[in-house]
């Protein structure tokens, strides 16, 4: 049976199909439905970690006691599980384990445009790249074998558009993995200096052997189109290329793009008249190439930066392009923006008033920088907020310290209301234990702890002022669930009443989707407006009015 | 047969992942090989969203790119006008003639150009634009959009009403199917 699934549903299919038990990771975009498709599973226990360090090291305590287990992360989460992943490189594995990477090419919702193949071979770990939903499910149950011949963790690299892309995907039946009794092996485990050392030289003889078997491996694989233009290229890259040339120009399709293969390139270069290396991102297999001495084409005519397309590919090999319009005028520009009915805007709106400098952090509320409240001085990485703020206060003086708050934690809103320490579900919905914020900022030593509701104008202002001539740290607790979540009630649309309206555009400094402004007067959207009145608190003519049920 | 691209564009939040899903269940029943596309996250955010469809006998590339798409399908009048280099020279353009006014409007930096589907008439593109809001509206709820506009596609596709009608029961919770299939047939019969 065939069915169309997105790539990150495919390698959940992949998951059930090798016998995971184990899935534990921590959101982000372009990976997080991986583990939201496995958690449908019963077969598989499931968890949102809270972030990806913690998410590999579970994972590792699965695989020692004998489990085929896995994580999932974005990009950048990987830097935070790089402390696990360079000693497991080490330690290697039990039962089969396999980390799943999605890089974010053109940083469609990422900070950076980090490539996860760095990781792969400075880590000294296998990483395998599939190209669609189809060859994701089966590289899955590939790495799972390579894991335990091998004795390594695995790899995988998506990317978003394999991520998000669904193609058809051939449905198999799960082959158990039967949980070996647990074996106590110190001298494989413990990772002090007296064992490390003897596990370095194992790590670097795995490596040629897994470079020998990339080989023969049907994961890299040749299709012959001639001996004119000979291509290299891996994931996504794959497709593009066929997209533009089908079966007109040789390629060579690596699906193992660490270790990579030295004999089958030789060989494929020998092949072609001219050889050229297409990869998204940094050229490393490039320069993989030029330590081989082997003649390439590759960045000279690609970007390091963004991702291709068939245009892209049409354009460095000096292709008619087909033709295609435009209209004259330019369209502006349509940034995501706070949702009308951002429990985030209220607050957001005071920080942006009174001017405050303000450090944020990684989530929807990442939006509160843009126009008009330009309410964030920064936004640098996953908690970068807090200690951040400590070293602006610290250098700045006392000044500095009066004026300054930094705003964080939004319980997962932008990649999907995934559950998280404080929610009090877990990722199958059931009940568990939650944080009790205040409680934890109490037992840390923070005095002065509050909660405010934020569609609540003049208690947000109340209690950033009070707390900020406060001569010790604070905390504000911002509380309000997300609109968007299925059991937040909205009220009715408000309605502007075009009488009392001057246009003072008062309402507008709030940047709400649903508010612009028609015939000088404001005017509301009706099928945006969620009814969280925070517009009405700031209208001093009292123009907009609560909409009818 | 040669891959066919439809191109489905909105603002985040209108539904058009629904539609993308819904039309590559139906293409892949038809026996296609089928490649739907789509950028989640930010763009979820009121921004501008982008979803490919592709079908054909083989389908490599997950997205279009300028000058592919077969048809445009748009829930935003201007988002129409943002991918036309996308069209094909002959491609048809599909759009909700309803105006969401995005942030750099809302805060008076820029002017929401409302005459720019003219413009690309003037040179001789194929512009179908309906008031799916409206029709919506009719069918019994506003978020229903999307379906409409999908019944608008259909006209233009040589699959029959019926099959869509099964994509669409399989592709909704059972409480909005009498809702959707309203829709479809606003936007079809238009």
């Amino acid at each position: 049976m065939k069915k169309l699934m997105l790539g990150n549903e495919a390698i959940a299919r992949g998951l059930y199909e090798a016998g995971v038990t184990l899935v534990s990771s921590y959101p982000g975009t372009p990976s997080t439905e991986i583990t939201e498709f496995a958690a449908k599973y019963d077969e598989i226990y499931c968890e949102w970690a809270p972030n990806e360090k913690v998410a590999t090291e579970v994972a590792f305590g699965a695989s020692l006691r004998g489990a085929r287990c896995a994580c999932a992360m974005k990009h950048v989460g990987l830097n935070v599980a790089a402390d696990p992943l360079f000693t497991l490189s080490y330690t290697g594995v039990n039962g089969g384990m396999v980390i799943f990477v999605a890089d974010d090419p053109a940083m469609h919702s990422s900070q950076n445009e980090q490539d996860s193949r760095h990781y792969a071979i400075a880590a000294k770990v296998p990483m395998l790249e599939p190209a669609d939903s189809a060859e994701a499910k089966e590289f899955v149950k590939a790495a799972y074998a390579i894991s335990e011949e091998f004795d390594t963790p695995v790899i995988i690299r998506m990317c978003t558009r394999i991520a998000h892309s669904q193609g058809a995907v051939e449905l198999c039946d799960r082959e158990e993995h039967v949980l070996p009794a647990y074996e106590k092996n110190p001298q494989k485990y413990i990772m002090a200096p007296a064992n490390a050392i003897r596990r370095h030289p194992f790590v670097e003889e795995r490596t040629k052997k897994l470079s020998a078997y990339g080989e023969t491996s049907p994961l890299n694989r040749v299709e012959y189109g001639g001996t004119e233009k000979g291509i290299i290229c891996s994931g996504t890259c794959y497709q593009y290329v066929k997209e533009v040339f089908g079966d007109s120009v040789s390629v060579l399709k690596l699906g193992m793009v660490n270790p990579l293969p030295v004999d089958i390139i030789k060989d494929f270069a020998a092949k072609v008249d001219k050889l050229y290396v297409i990869e998204e991102l940094d050229g490393i297999i490039e320069g993989h190439l030029n330590a081989l001495k082997i003649p390439c084409t590759g960045k000279e005519m690609f970007s390091p930066i963004g991702e291709y397309n068939q245009t892209t590919i049409r354009e460095a090999f000096g292709l008619p392009q087909p033709e295609s319009v435009s209209a004259d005028t330019a369209v502006p520009v349509r940034p995501p923006v706070m949702c009308a009915g951002c429990p985030h805007r209220g607050l957001f709106y005071t920080l942006s008033k009174h001017k405050i400098t303000c450090l944020g952090d990684i989530g929807c509320y990442t939006l509160g920088s843009a126009a008009p409240l330009f309410a964030l001085d920064s936004t640098l990485c996953m908690g970068a907020s807090v200690s951040g703020l400590h070293g602006f206060n610290k250098a700045g003086g006392k000044e500095s310290e009066e004026k300054t708050v930094c705003v964080i934690g939004d319980s997962t809103g932008m990649t999907g209301h995934q559950q998280n320490p404080t929610t009090g579900y877990n990722i199958k919905g059931d009940p568990a234990l939650a944080v009790n914020l205040e409680a934890l900022c109490k037992s840390i030593g923070i005095e002065h702890v509050r909660v405010v509701d934020p569609y609540n104008l003049k208690e947000c202002e109340d209690a950033i002022l009070e707390e900020l001539s406060v001569d010790a740290p604070s905390v504000i607790i911002s509380r309000r669930p997300c609109m968007l979540l299925k059991y937040v009630k909205k009220n009715p649309p408000v309605k502007v009443n075009e009488d009392k309206c001057v246009g003072c555009k008062q309402c507008m400094k709030l940047g709400c989707p649903a508010i612009s402004m028609k015939n000088k007067k404001a005017h509301i959207d009706f099928t945006q407006c969620v009814g969280c009145d925070v517009c009405t608190q700031l209208c001093k003519l009292n123009a907009i009015e609560k909409g009818e049920r | 047969m040669e891959t066919k691209n439809v191109m489905i564009v909105g603002v985040g939040g209108q539904g058009s992942l629904l539609a993308s899903k819904l039309l590559g269940k139906l293409l892949t029943q038809e026996g296609f090989d089928v490649k739907v596309s789509e950028v989640h996250g930010m763009s979820q955010r009121g921004g501008s969203v982008v979803t490919y469809v592709r079908f054909g006998d083989k389908v490599y590339s997950p997205v279009i790119s300028k000058g592919e798409a077969d048809f445009i399908v748009s829930f935003e009048k201007i988002e129409a006008a943002r991918y036309a280099d996308v069209l094909k020279k002959d491609g048809k353009i599909i759009v909700n003639s309803q105006m969401i006014d995005p942030m750099p409007v809302i805060t008076g930096a820029a002017v929401y150009p409302e005459q720019v589907l003219d413009e690309l008439r003037a040179k001789g593109v194929f512009v179908d634009e309906i008031d799916a809001l409206s029709l919506a509206v009719q069918a019994g709820n506003a978020k229903s959009v999307n379906i409409v506009l999908m019944g608008r596609l259909a006209k233009y596709f040589d699959i029959d009403y019926d099959k869509w009608v099964e994509a669409i029961k399989v592709s909704v919770k059972p409480q909005f199917v009498d809702v959707n299939l309203k829709a479809f047939e606003l936007g079809y019969n238009y």
